[in-house]
């Protein structure tokens, strides 16, 4: 099927750093940061044509440093942060932080900001993974669920209220997990970013803020009633993963849903593939329906 | 007239006769005046034996016939026969006539001679007969007298005979009264000497009498006397009864004497069953003191054997006097037998489960099982007498969950000397290392290990096959022949075995291991090797033994061999991974530290190769001698094998030269990508944590692809500098001298180590390499 074509975007240096223009809605739209230590870092602002499947590129220059981490203003859609390495006086190194103005209103204009606030530990998960945790992700729509992963391979599922055990875990990557995200419509969708090159998204029916087919009592009496009826039986049980995703070369250390269409997701990897993919037809319809 | 007869008779005979002697003549002339003397007599012709065909009686020329018409005979004759013939007709009729007539006269003088005496026997007769009427007359006169005297004594007697029955009548009365007269001093003596039984017979004699008479004031003061005396007797045999010190059998007669003297029975045996009670619950209480808390109770044989000949002895005995004396209380009876029975066999069972419950612990299956025989086989009897209390059904019940416990006792003493056995090889493996020998003992600790546990299984076994033993006595009930065996010993012992032995191994994968020395990884691997021994042989060497030894009957679902083998070789195949995993994040974390710790910016020419790179070359080497104690070698591929050092150099610095050698024009930022991407596209996806094979090629290649693949993300986290970019590069090198040798696939480590190295120079702002000849001679030296 046509929709399950990926579509590749290749960048010519190294990138670890990948995030969707939040505060934009209407058009899907990817912020990619590299990370070369000889030459002028970019930004590259992609956009998505979901009906034409095309791309089109955007190349904003970054000359402060290389870019190990990017992130786009949820509120307005000109600003965005990344977070950069820059190299001075041979072996110099300083942490910035550095926000840009969107383009299309002022260009380069940086505002500089430092975060002071008062920090407190609410939770603490000890012993979270076998080794370091890459990374963590709050589900949008169930308040005390969050997401993390890390070097043991693993995606564990946690409930802050009892942190000592966790409530699922992912044991489908090969190798270090970099990247974990939620959908932000349907939490149930969870995608994974590993070293093993591959990206994953699972189906995490059962502890997702949706309950099983409370569409369908409503909506769906009409064909497949009695076929249905069964599976909604099933249906807690239907923790799967949905899809593996093999387009990538090298490991991958970022991956994120798109703020515009939530069946739509990108994923990066170090050698600056950029893939994105659509969640399968089958599944969208399942979800919704 | 006769004359005539004859005379016409004569001349007929002759033509046939003619021929034959006078001799033979003679009994034919007699036949033929008999058949004539028979026709006149009226005899019919066929009673002639003599002549059965004779001619036509109506034949008027047939001389000798009925019939006879001398005329028409003369004619005939006169017509056909010659004159010669006619003369000899003649001549013979005459000779026959004449003898006709001499035979007639005899005859006339015989019969009147024998008129004449017969004449004078009849006058002889008519004398004799009128003397004869005279006696006659003179017996009857006789006879009449004697009647006449006979009566007259008759009437005489009459009366003297009737005194005399009067008499014996009174004799006889006259006795009985005496008897009764001296009833009650009999009794008392019978009392008094303790002849109950006699006493009891009297009294029974005499009661009826009594009872009819007792309106007779005399009878009347006996049957009083009797009846105190027989109450004080019923006291006696009471008291003696209560006093319950003399045995069953005396208590028994008691009981049978009381129920003859009329006491009601219901009462009585109520009270024979109190009184049994009493006695068995002393059983009991003796019992339950060998039970007790405090002294040191004998041992179950013991214990058994006194429940067996003290209660259930004495219920043996209670019941079958019961049955004797009792049986005419039908049913009901019965039924209060039954729940007595049943009530104190509850108890005796109680007492008997506390102490197979102390036995419980204990170790010796044999005693236990005698004990449990003995119980069983002594319950039989009663259980025999009395069905409806049902105690042999209880005491199987015993048996089986006594059974059924023990089981579980060996499933717990075998899960104990598995995790023993584990403790054990933790402790042999905590001490040599300080020795500093640690490798050799891995196989020897596997084969104590494996023989140890399957001594135990085997101890097990033949433990719980006493039960089945032919010779005790509830191994031929339903629940030993099949459920016990299917059930019980192979799915419960064994296969539970088993399956507990892949849990607990597998419990190390599970728990928190990950943060590192929770379980010793040498513990791992011997863990693996041993399900997996279990997959390839064990399993089903004790399954069959399992089989041969209990030989289930059962058709009940067993769990197929081919099963929990799958479950073994599931149980190594993690157990391995796991190893894999822990080996890996050990020398990952070395290299991890190795990269993060160090400056590498500002880092001096590399001199030599790292100390921790040399490390974990030791340390992989370590593990190769290890998995190699316990696995086999595995197939690697053949490249290049014999002289790899000299062909790795070479490829190695060829490679390297191709893949740098445009990153250094600034120009050509896309190549570096572009040829990298291009070299992927033709090597194999590597995946690093990947399940792995039961061999040492494999588990090794497995650890090196964690160590490496660390490596490489460790190295694109940092940024280098030109000396920096040298030294990674020596490393690798030196990695690759010495662990291509320990893989499957050599170019795997050497994929691993360009991926490292290429990333290295990526993250360097100067990245000039160091010349591979430098680095040969570097690594060769370090």
């Amino acid at each position: 099927m046509e929709d399950d074509a990926p579509v590749i975007y290749g960048l010519e240096f190294q990138a670890r750093a990948l995030t969707p223009q939040t505060a934009e809605t209407d058009a899907i739209r990817f912020l990619v940061g590299t990370q070369s230590l000889k030459y002028d870092n970019q930004i590259h602002i992609i956009d998505f044509d979901d009906e034409n499947n095309i791309i089109n590129k955007n190349v904003l220059l970054h000359q402060a440093g290389e870019i190990w981490h990017i992130s786009a203003s949820p509120a307005d859609k000109g600003v965005l942060a990344t977070c950069y390495n820059r190299m001075s006086c041979g072996s110099q190194w300083e942490m910035g932080r550095k926000s840009f103005r969107w383009p299309i209103t002022t260009s380069c204009c940086g505002i500089y900001r430092k975060a002071q606030a008062r920090l407190c530990q609410i939770y603490c998960i000890e012993n979270a993974h076998g080794q370091l945790v890459r990374d963590l992700d709050f589900n949008p729509n169930k308040q005390y669920y969050l997401a993390s992963c890390g070097d043991d391979c693993k995606v564990k599922f946690w409930d802050t209220r009892n942190v000592t055990e966790p409530v699922k875990t992912l044991e489908e990557h090969s190798h270090w997990v970099w990247n974990v995200r939620y959908n932000h419509s349907h939490d149930q969708l969870v995608l994974t970013g590993s070293s093993d090159s591959r990206v994953i998204l699972s189906n995490m029916v059962s502890i997702s803020s949706e309950p099983f087919g409370h569409l369908v009592d409503d909506d769906d009496i009409s064909d497949q009633e009695d076929h249905r009826s069964e599976e909604k039986s099933k249906e807690p049980l239907q923790d799967n993963v949905i899809a593996t995703y093999e387009e990538h070369e090298d490991s991958v250390y970022a991956v994120d849903w798109s703020s515009a269409d939530p069946w739509l997701f990108a994923s990066l990897s170090y050698d600056g593939r950029l893939v994105i993919n659509r969640v399968p037809r089958a599944l969208k319809y399942h979800i919704l329906l | 007239m006769a004359a005539a007869a004859t005379a016409g008779s004569s001349p007929g005979s002759g033509p046939g006769d003619s021929p034959e002697g006078p001799e033979a003549e003679a009994p034919e002339r007699r036949r033929k005046a008999h058949g004539m003397l028979k026709l006149y007599y009226g005899l019919s012709e066929g009673e002639g034996a003599g002549r059965p065909s004779g001619p036509d009686p109506l034949d008027p020329t047939d001389l000798n016939g009925a019939h006879f018409d001398p005329e028409v005979y003369l004619d005939k004759l006169r017509r056909e026969c010659p004159l010669a013939q006619l003369m000899d007709s003649e001549t013979d009729m005459v000779r026959q006539i004449r003898a006709l007539d001499s035979d007639m006269q005899t005859l006339v003088y015989e019969n009147y001679n024998k008129f004449i005496s017969a004449t004078d026997t009849i006058r002889k007769m008519k004398n004799d007969f009128r003397k004869m009427e005279d006696e006659m007359d003179r017996l009857a006169t006789n006879m009449a007298v004697i009647t006449d005297f006979s009566a007259r004594i008759s009437a005489t007697l009459q009366d003297r005979h009737e005194r005399i029955t009067k008499l014996a009548g009174v004799h006889a009365l006259l006795r009985k009264l005496q008897f009764l007269f001296e009833l009650p001093s009999r009794l008392t003596k019978c009392v008094e000497l303790g002849a109950y039984g006699q006493a009891v017979r009297y009294q029974g004699r005499a009661q009826a009498v009594l009872q009819q008479y007792q309106h007779l004031p005399s009878f009347r003061a006996i049957q009083d006397d009797c009846q105190v005396i027989t109450a004080r007797l019923a006291q006696q045999l009471r008291q003696r009864f209560r006093e319950g010190g003399s045995g069953a059998p005396e208590q028994a007669e008691c009981v049978e004497l009381l129920l003859a003297l009329g006491e009601p029975a219901e009462e009585l045996c109520e009270e024979f069953l109190a009184h049994a009670r009493g006695r068995l619950e002393e059983e009991l209480r003796s019992l339950e003191a060998e039970l007790g808390p405090s002294p040191p109770a004998p041992d179950v044989l013991e214990f058994t054997d006194h429940g067996g000949s003290g209660f259930v002895g004495g219920l043996c005995h209670v019941a079958a006097a019961y049955q004797e004396l009792f049986a005419a209380q039908g049913p009901a009876g019965a039924e209060k037998l039954a729940a007595f029975a049943q009530e104190l066999g509850s108890r005796y069972f109680a007492l008997v489960e506390r102490r197979l419950a102390q036995e419980q612990g204990g170790g010796d299956n044999s005693l236990l099982v005698r004990a449990l025989d003995r119980f069983h086989r002594r319950l039989r009897a009663p259980g025999a007498l009395l069905a409806a209390a049902g105690l042999a059904d209880a005491a199987t019940e015993i048996v089986e969950r006594v059974a059924r416990e023990r089981l579980g006792h060996h499933l717990q003493g075998l899960r104990a000397a598995f995790l023993g056995c584990l403790t054990d090889v933790r402790q042999a493996l905590a001490a040599p290392r300080m020795a500093g020998k640690e490798g050799p003992g891995l196989a020897e600790l596997l084969a104590n290990v494996a023989s140890s546990i399957l001594s135990h299984i085997k101890a097990s076994l033949a433990a719980v096959h006493l039960f089945t033993a032919k010779e005790v006595s509830f191994s031929n009930k339903p629940y030993f022949r099949g459920e016990f065996c299917s059930q019980g010993v192979r799915e419960g012992l064994i296969v539970g075995f088993v399956r507990s032995m892949c849990q607990t191994a597998q419990s190390f994968c599970d728990s928190p291991g990950e943060k590192g020395g929770a379980t010793p990884p040498a513990l791992l691997l011997l863990l693996s090797r041993l399900c997996l021994d279990y997959e390839t042989a064990t399993i089903s060497y004790i399954l069959t033994l399992t089989d041969e030894q209990f030989l289930v009957q059962d058709q009940s679902p067993v769990t197929p061999v081919s099963t929990l083998c799958a479950e073994a070789r599931e149980t190594a195949r993690r157990l391995l991974t796991h190893y894999v995993k822990v080996q890996g994040l050990v020398i990952s974390q070395m290299l991890r530290k190795s990269v993060e710790t160090r400056d590498w910016l500002s880092t001096l020419e590399p001199r030599n190769v790292r100390a921790v790179m040399k490390r974990v070359v030791e340390d992989t080497t370590a593990i190769d001698v290890q998995v190699g104690l316990l696995y086999e070698e595995g197939v690697r591929k053949a490249q290049s094998s014999d002289s790899s050092k000299r062909t790795f150099s070479v490829y190695s610095s060829s490679r390297q030269q191709g893949r740098y050698a445009p990153s250094y024009t600034p120009s050509a930022p896309m190549d570096t990508n572009l040829l990298s991407n291009i070299q992927k596209l033709f090597s194999e996806r590597i995946d690093v944590f990947s399940p792995v094979e039961f061999n040492k090629v494999s588990v090794l290649t497995g650890i090196i692809k964690i160590s490496l693949k660390t490596l490489l993300e460790c190295v694109r986290l940092r940024t280098f500098g030109r000396f920096g970019l040298q030294q990674v590069q020596v490393d690798c090198h030196f990695l690759q001298l010495y662990l291509w040798r320990f893989v499957a696939d050599e170019e795997l480590v050497h994929l691993l180590l360009d991926e490292v190295v290429a990333s290295a120079a990526l993250r360097c702002p100067d990245p000039v390499p160091m010349e591979p000849s430098v680095v040969e001679v570097i690594c060769e030296r370090g």
